[in-house]
């Protein structure tokens, strides 16, 4: 098994007929995802290297049995563009763009919620299980199939990470990029209970950066409800403090979202913190080798 | 972005809020003539993004012309520093506001909460001091109410909340007005946080905005033509300044270690390892993914255009970006411009053989190639100095 992509993923990709939809789009269709239909308003009947382009994605789902949805749409109509995901009958939506103004995901945030959708980022690298399907950025060469589920708010940082367990000989058995913006479609507890359930996973690695309060929710979750070993890695301990203003984003955390905050909060719970990516892989081997 | 109190009244004021009428000034001689205008007593608010400006001196009350003199010379061009060190803050304008009668002070804010995904409004009659100290101390004194996002939030909708928080009865239709208006903010201007310490009742009973915090989504400036030109002129610091021109994620700090890296979670996570090696980052610049040579220029003019840098760290891992690319941009620039400052190269992923032997081929004076980050953290570390 894997988790969110595997076999079973019929891809369909908005702005498949754009430059970037098009490369990475077709990389994944290399790799070996099922690329069932790309969607561009207006461009209904055409293809890209044989992938049939429709108008919607809902035509997409009706004639190409598409079941997963990615996003390559520019930031000011991305958020438009997962909402016609959403309502068009694809069970996971994939968010790859970057930069969506953060009211527009909250309000798209829970129309995923109510409609049942699973929506990974925006701004997130994607999911790859090795061996089955890529759906992203994600550059597959770095990663092997193997026991360790990677769950992300980076993405670079994941694959300096998948990199180093590969060279000591381990892979994965997926790769979750959720996306470090204020909004994500799914957080760190949404996956880590996926990976729970996966049978293929044995291990999980979790990378975190400063801001927000995912880290320590997923500290709580992990002690509570997750029996599989977690590993995590934290960057962001000598980020500036910025220019922030008010201070009532610590109120109602509960935390001020530093990077040693989150570091404090897993070890309290058990979970071992890498202090570079490199101590992190190492220490994800070890654990799992016992 | 974080805006200026004023311009934060600005955005209140459009959208209904009261708040007291004022007028900006970046001399001397305009706030004199500001204060003349609208009268005595007045307030000269020094214009910085930090909390605690009354105590640092950087809020005084004129009760004649030449008392605004003393006071807008005293407070403009000022440094002022943050409760808790941030900064200094160079006070570059000086809001002149006219005096409040108040009767009492208030809290209110409504700001995103990232976690439960939702706008969260808080209300409390203890406003005027550091509303975490009250929150902390007197937790119940501090009312919090998400906002329900699939339904509208007007004053009937807001009217629950100011009551639990206890507001003066006479007052409380106004103040869920107030805090009806400032969601109306956060939705229309794209504002995550919208703090207003204190919302004041004046003598007359009317709920004022007397101080505004707001924090604007960078990610929405394309839909706010007046706040994206605030964006464009608010950096002073050249570098930044130069970064944002060239469109560089770079953020100035006060270390003497330049830093390149591509991705914001490596890039941090690289100035976390040299920090840990015993160095001082000088800045933190994602040179994002997908890099060409053109942009490496760009990022190494950036980062080498700050006197305080003595050694620069390029930390690449490839995976849209590749090596051979910024290989290249290496030595571009190095034809381009003289950095006079060693630099260490950790270049791996995609193409990094190709990359390496580039290098390799242009063997370029003072340029160190490390395989590993951690390697590559300590050797710069030694190069910079201290």
């Amino acid at each position: 098994m894997s988790i969110i992509v595997g076999e079973d993923t019929k891809l369909v990709v908005s702005g498949l007929t754009g430059r970037e939809g098009s490369f990475h789009g077709l990389r994944n269709r290399a790799y070996g995802t099922y690329l069932a239909a790309g969607v561009t308003p207006g461009k209904g009947g055409q293809d890209v290297e044989g992938v049939p382009v429709f108008d919607s994605i809902k035509e997409a789902v009706d004639e190409a049995g598409a079941n997963t949805s990615m996003i390559f749409v520019p930031a000011r109509f991305a958020a438009l563009a997962i909402d016609e995901a959403i309502e068009s009958g694809v069970h996971t939506v994939i968010a790859i763009t970057e930069g969506i103004p953060v009211l527009d995901m909250l309000k798209t945030y829970w129309r995923a919620k109510e409609a049942g959708v699973r929506l990974i980022g925006p701004n997130c690298p994607g999911v790859l299980s090795p061996g089955k399907a890529n759906v992203g950025i994600i550059p597959a060469q770095f990663f092997d199939r193997g026991k360790i589920g990677v769950v992300s708010k980076s993405g670079t940082l994941t694959y300096q990470i998948g990199n180093e367990l590969k060279q000591a000989g381990e892979g994965n058995s997926s790769i979750v990029g959720i996306g470090g913006d204020p909004i994500v479609g799914s957080d760190f507890i949404d996956i880590l209970t996926l990976f729970e359930d996966d049978s293929e996973t044995e291990l999980i690695v979790m990378v975190g950066e400063i801001g927000g309060d995912a880290e320590e929710r997923a500290a709580e979750f992990i002690a509570a409800k997750i029996s599989k070993p977690v590993v995590a890695y934290i960057a962001g301990f000598t980020a500036p403090p910025g220019k922030q203003m008010g201070h009532a984003g610590a109120i109602i955390s509960g935390s001020s979202g530093t990077a040693q905050a989150k570091k404090e909060a897993l070890e309290a719970k058990g979970v071992r913190v890498g202090t570079s990516p490199t101590e992190t892989a190492a220490i994800a081997v070890e654990t799992l080798r016992g | 972005m974080d805006l200026l109190e004023y311009q934060g009244k600005q955005l209140f004021a459009k959208h209904g809020v009261a708040v007291p009428s004022g007028e900006v000034a970046s001399t001397v001689e305009e706030a004199v003539a500001a204060a003349e205008r609208i009268g005595y007593p007045c307030a000269i608010k020094a214009q910085v993004l930090i909390g605690g400006r009354g105590k640092a001196g950087g809020i005084k009350i004129a009760g004649d012309a030449e008392e605004a003199r003393e006071h807008a010379k005293a407070i403009l061009g000022m440094d002022i520093r943050g409760p808790r060190g941030e900064g200094p803050f160079r006070v570059h304008q000086v809001w002149v506001e006219g005096g409040s009668n108040i009767a009492a002070e208030y809290y209110a804010s409504v700001i995103l909460d990232r976690g439960e995904k939702k706008l969260l409004a808080m209300v409390s009659s203890q406003g005027g001091m550091d509303i975490e100290a009250v929150a902390e101390e007197s937790p119940e004194a501090l009312v919090k109410r998400h906002i329900d996002p699939t339904r509208p939030f007007d004053a009937a909708a807001a009217r629950p909340i100011v009551e639990a928080a206890g507001l003066d009865e006479d007052v409380r239709e106004g103040a869920a007005e107030v805090l009806a208006r400032l969601a109306d903010v956060a939705g229309g201007e794209d504002a995550t946080l919208i703090e207003v310490n204190p919302l004041i009742v004046t003598a007359g009973r009317e709920v004022v905005a007397l101080d505004a915090k707001v924090t604007i989504d960078n990610n929405a400036l394309f839909r706010h033509e007046d706040l994206a030109e605030i964006a464009e002129s608010s950096d002073d610091d050249p570098q930044e300044a130069m970064a944002r021109e060239k469109g560089l994620t770079y953020v100035k700090l006060d270390g003497n270690v330049g830093i390149l890296a591509n991705g914001a979670g490596l890039c941090m996570s690289t100035l976390d390892v040299v920090a840990q090696a015993g160095g001082t980052p000088a800045n933190f610049l994602d040179a994002g993914g997908g890099s060409k040579a053109e942009a490496i220029v760009d990022a190494l003019t950036v980062i080498g255009s700050d006197e305080k840098v003595t050694a620069i760290l390029f930390n690449i891992f490839g995976g849209i970006t590749r090596c051979d690319e910024i290989a290249k941009g290496i030595v571009t620039a190095s034809e381009q411009i003289d950095l006079g400052v060693p630099l260490v190269v950790r270049l791996d992923g995609t193409n990094s053989e190709e990359g390496l032997k580039i290098l390799a081929e242009a063997d370029l004076p003072n340029l160190h190639q490390e395989k590993t980050m951690l390697d590559a953290a300590r050797r710069v570390v030694e190069l910079a100095g201290s």
